[in-house]
């Protein structure tokens, strides 16, 4: 909303429609329209959960099971963590995502210099095995999954995940982690990384390899074009970049010598509801035929349920705004219908306050309600992938296909993905939209309801932050040198060296992380390692 | 030798929501200052010894993790520590209305909470550069 370009004439009428990826959109659409980008029912559209699953990738779409809805939450220390997960399993919550500090995600320590002020503030702070081992404590990881929202320490993460199910009796191969481990999106948008491309992106080649081995329930991967269109990315980089981005890992695998049908039906994808509806509904239909036709047609895949592009549709954090915030309710509406239209599996809204403070109860039991009331009395569960037949959204989920076509040549003729982001080309592109997005905002160009058009005189809503916790910071500081007084140190001193030396030989460090989690060392520790053995990622200058 | 206004956009700490801070960059090269861009996770001292390799007439400061304050009042003190007190230093990103006033009494001459247009900061800037 508020991303297309509207020309008009002196009197208001619209001339010309143009959408943030390029398309230009008729006046009217026909069946001219459908053969001159020479649609074909066969190869196009077919049945759903038939190949190439433009029109979703089950056959019977929300008859069969309406979404399954996601809110994000968590804050605070592992204690209180504990309590939160227990309230939301016994609320008939089957999935927990958990949020880390800033100093976990960065791979500091909470007593390290630059975490001061950060510690707990926008997430669990995870020092060592101990503060997973009272975070999940007396919860069954056979039966809820759990989502780590964590990047460039997620192999730190997800190995610590793994000693913690053993030392609570569970087996890892009866557990499911999903950690999000996309460090090429970071890189580009979000910028949560430390460790350079190269070294960073087989991490991710680590953690899948070992998934494969060790934890066959676990989804390795989360590739998340979300941040990428938060960035400023166009609805078609944003699926041009998540498809070459998830085939970095893949090639990174394969090389190893697995098959693509080991591992790949294990990724997933969070992705962006932002801007217009029928460019946003092009965006999934074509996005889902491209992810299915590079498997089948570069990789080989065999299997159709392993050519699926599953993950979560939603957020649409940036479409919201601090001015006449209750706007932000219709709006988070709207995206949760073009979800539905694009036949999300799973959807979660940003809360109408979220624009301006960490969202209340209510409204995010209003964001739960939008997704509900759209299943049980709009309708959207009647039939399958409702909008397909009509000319305009088959032509334009076509040209959205050769749109996302162009983006993915334009890095293939820069290198590809990982030179892209290494020379800074990816980021480059990106920002420069987000400049060119926000002067169109300020002139009025893009249009943006009680932003720069029909705003009111009252003042936009004061924006609150989260009170930072002075003191549990100091509780959790003090329980990590307690932490240090306790442990067998010998044994951390040599699992952290047989991490190096694994490191340094270019064996998966998965095994080893394991051992050193088990030994109570810390994240910072083992981060350390890596930072010594790989270095830093080095920010291309990009202006 | 230019006589640009010469500004450093500066992301302090450890988050890395860069958007903004790239965005204002691009605004204020195409408005004519010479603008250094920091990266991300710059510490205090980082930030104070680029302003000062670099001679820069003004310290941006881009801050989304809502530890604003602390960290102002940090690099303006060590500013005057290092010799350049005299350069502006300018706040911006997520900034609650409550605080506005109170990083200008720690000594920050301009802020700019999100959603403020560039030429408000352009025009703010140009009035009240000194260009050394």
């Amino acid at each position: 909303m508020g991303v297309a370009k509207y020309t008009r004439d002196n009197k208001d009428r619209i001339t010309k429609v143009e959408y943030q990826s390029g398309i230009v959109v008729k006046t009217a659409y026909g069946p001219d329209d459908l053969a001159r980008v020479g649609f074909s029912y066969e190869k196009d559209l077919a049945s759903p959960g038939e190949y190439p699953f433009t029109r979703g990738i089950h056959a019977e779409g929300y008859r069969s099971r309406p979404w399954t809805m996601r809110q994000y939450s968590g804050f605070g220390m592992a204690a209180e963590t504990n309590e939160r997960f227990k309230f939301l399993i016994a609320n008939g919550q089957t999935g927990l995502n958990v949020a880390f500090d800033l100093p976990t995600q960065m791979g500091y320590d909470s007593d390290d210099p630059m975490a001061q002020g950060e510690v707990g503030r926008v997430g669990m702070a995870i020092d060592s095995l101990r503060d997973f081992e009272v975070a999940f404590e007396g919860i069954d990881l056979a039966r809820i999954g759990v989502g780590l929202t964590i990047n460039a320490v997620a192999s730190i993460m997800l190995a610590m995940y793994q000693a913690m199910a053993e030392r609570h009796g569970f087996s890892p191969d009866v557990i499911s982690a999903t950690p999000q481990n996309d460090i090429l999106k970071e890189m580009i948008g979000r910028g949560a990384w430390i460790f350079p491309v190269e070294p960073a992106v087989n991490l991710i080649g680590d953690t899948i390899e070992h998934s494969i081995k060790v934890m066959p329930k676990t989804n390795p991967v989360s590739i998340s074009g979300y941040h990428i269109r938060e960035s400023g990315a166009t609805s078609a980089q944003e699926i041009a970049y998540s498809i070459l981005i998830a085939n970095a890992y893949i090639d990174n695998v394969l090389q190893r010598g697995y098959h693509i049908d080991d591992f790949v039906g294990r990724f997933s994808f969070n992705l962006d509801i932002f801007g217009n509806l029928w460019e946003t509904v092009a965006k999934y239909r074509a996005g889902r035929k491209l992810w299915a036709r590079n498997l089948k047609e570069k990789y080989g895949t065999k299997k159709n349920q392993n050519m699926f592009m599953r993950g979560m549709f939603g957020g649409g954090g940036g479409g919201l705004t601090k001015e006449q915030p209750e706007n932000n309710i219709m709006r988070s509406a709207y995206f949760a219908l073009a979800a539905a239209l694009s036949g999300a599996q799973t959807t979660g809204l940003c809360s109408y306050d979220e624009a301006y403070t960490i969202p209340t109860p209510h409204a995010a039991l209003l964001s739960l309600r939008t997704c509900q009331l759209l299943m049980e009395e709009v309708g959207l569960r009647d039939t399958v992938d409702p909008l397909a037949g009509s000319y305009f959204i088959e032509t334009i989920t076509k040209e959205m296909e050769h749109k996302i076509e162009e983006e993915m040549e334009k890095i293939e003729k820069a290198g590809g993905i990982i030179k892209a982001v290494s020379t800074g080309h990816a980021q480059r592109t990106v920002s420069r939209q987000a400049y060119e997005f926000e002067k169109g905002i300020q002139s009025g160009e893009l249009k943006k309801v009680g932003v720069n058009i029909h705003r009111e005189k009252e003042e936009a809503q004061e924006v609150e932050l989260h009170e930072y916790n002075a003191e549990s910071a100091e509780k959790q500081i003090a329980s990590l040198h307690s932490l240090k007084r306790e442990r067998n140190n010998s044994e951390v001193t040599r699992t952290l060296s047989e991490l190096e030396n694994a490191a340094r030989t270019g064996k998966n460090v998965m095994p080893y992380l394991v051992d050193c989690c088990k030994a109570y060392a810390t994240v910072g520790e083992m981060a350390r390692v890596f930072r010594n053995v790989f270095g830093e990622f080095q920010e291309p200058t990009i202006f | 030798m230019t006589n640009k206004i010469k500004i450093l956009v500066a992301k302090p700490g450890l988050d890395g929501h860069d958007r903004g801070a790239k965005v204002v960059v691009q605004a204020l090269k195409d408005a004519g200052f010479e603008v250094v861009y920091s990266g991300l996770h710059k510490t205090v001292d980082q930030i104070i010894r680029v302003a000062l390799q670099e001679d820069v007439d003004v310290i941006g400061l881009s801050i989304m993790s809502g530890a604003h304050l602390p960290i102002t009042e940090k690099v303006i003190k060590q500013a005057r520590e290092e010799g350049i007190g005299d350069k502006m230093v300018v706040v911006g990103g997520v900034i609650p209305e409550k605080d506005v006033q109170k990083l200008k009494d720690l000594g920050a001459k301009g802020v700019f909470p999100g959603g403020v247009p560039f030429n408000e900061i352009v025009d703010f800037l140009k009035q009240n550069v000194k260009h050394t």
